[in-house]
């Protein structure tokens, strides 16, 4: 563990220094082992925020209310602890420079973590092919990464945010889940064939597959990544 | 209970197998679905791992591993399509 950093009242970014990390493309995930001291243990994956050879990687975790592990990441663990890391992991829900197509990315809270390292990765490799960020939040304090995404977005970065508790002051529609109609206005369309991205709590990514798929873009051309909950 | 996609499989697919088998190809053996490993609908609340069809909900995979040995029964996956690799 290197550093932690504060990103929303309940998520927060982890950095790990991997000696001998392999490097990894964007989207990839890796897999956290916790082991208690009765050696009962625990696994769960989380998606890498960064992607290239750096041995230095970041996550982002959100605290489950229920959960085993995301306290511990969120609320305890410290610069200089250990943890057992296994990775980089998953070769589908990736992105990669040499990729041509338009590309339409869509997170949920904490989902935009394997987003962000695709942003990232588009922007540190000089890609030109049109970027879209649609990110639904709870409030404007639950942006992850909030500072960064504002400093990257431009000519072939555009992010839409949604709100669906509380939004900005000025913000020109009351707070709303996301709606088909929403999507259907801020996504690339089906037209375009873009890849298309989508991560966030189970019931988010449900509804949005399921919205694309009925707004004319393929199936074979959306991937998804829930990571549970609701 | 909520599922998760099958990317998550990938790290405890590592263990049995040497090449990252989320992105391969197969069909469910109960409606012919044909979709990579990745897209399956992943439950790891049981004490082992079931994968489902998307498609269907068909059982496709069961892993349990009692921390020395694992068992997988893939008897809903009828074909696996593995790329050669170089």
């Amino acid at each position: 563990m290197a550093a932690t950093r504060t990103e929303t009242p309940t998520g927060r970014s982890i950095v790990l220094d991997v000696p001998g990390w392999p490097g990894n493309i964007a989207g990839q995930h890796v897999d956290v082992r916790l082991t208690a001291p009765d050696g009962y243990t625990a696994v769960r994956s989380y998606s890498l925020a960064t992607a290239g050879d750096a041995e230095q990687v970041q996550l982002g975790v959100d605290r489950l209310p229920d959960g085993e592990v995301s306290p511990y990441l969120v609320d305890e663990v410290r610069a200089g602890d250990q943890l057992e890391v296994r990775g980089p992991l998953g070769g589908w829900f990736v992105w990669r420079p040499s990729d041509t197509q338009p590309v339409q990315l869509i997170g949920g809270g904490s989902g935009i973590v394997p987003l962000i390292a695709m942003i990232r990765s588009h922007a540190d490799s000089g890609s030109t092919v049109p970027f879209r960020l649609l990110y639904s939040v709870r409030t404007p304090h639950d942006v992850f990464f909030a500072d960064e995404l504002a400093a990257l977005a431009g000519p072939h970065l555009s992010i839409t945010f949604v709100y669906t508790r509380v939004t900005p002051p000025g913000w020109d529609a009351p707070p709303a889940r996301l709606t088909k109609e929403v999507l259907a206005a801020s996504v690339l369309p089906a037209f375009d064939d873009p890849s298309v991205f989508v991560c966030g709590p189970t019931g988010f990514v449900e509804s949005v597959a399921s919205w694309l798929v009925q707004l004319g873009h393929e199936p074979s051309r959306i991937k998804t990544e829930r990571f549970g909950g609701n | 209970m909520s599922h998760i996609d099958g990317n998550v499989l990938a790290g405890v697919m590592s263990e049995l197998f040497d090449f990252d088998i989320t992105i391969t190809s197969g069909t469910c053996s109960g409606c012919g679905d044909d979709s990579v490993l990745a897209k399956a609908m992943v439950y790891s609340d049981a004490p082992g791992i079931v994968a489902r069809c998307s498609a269907c909900g068909g059982v496709l995979l069961v892993i349990v591993s009692d921390g020395e040995r694992t068992w997988m029964n893939l008897h809903g996956i009828d074909e696996l399509r593995i790329s050669s690799r170089a």
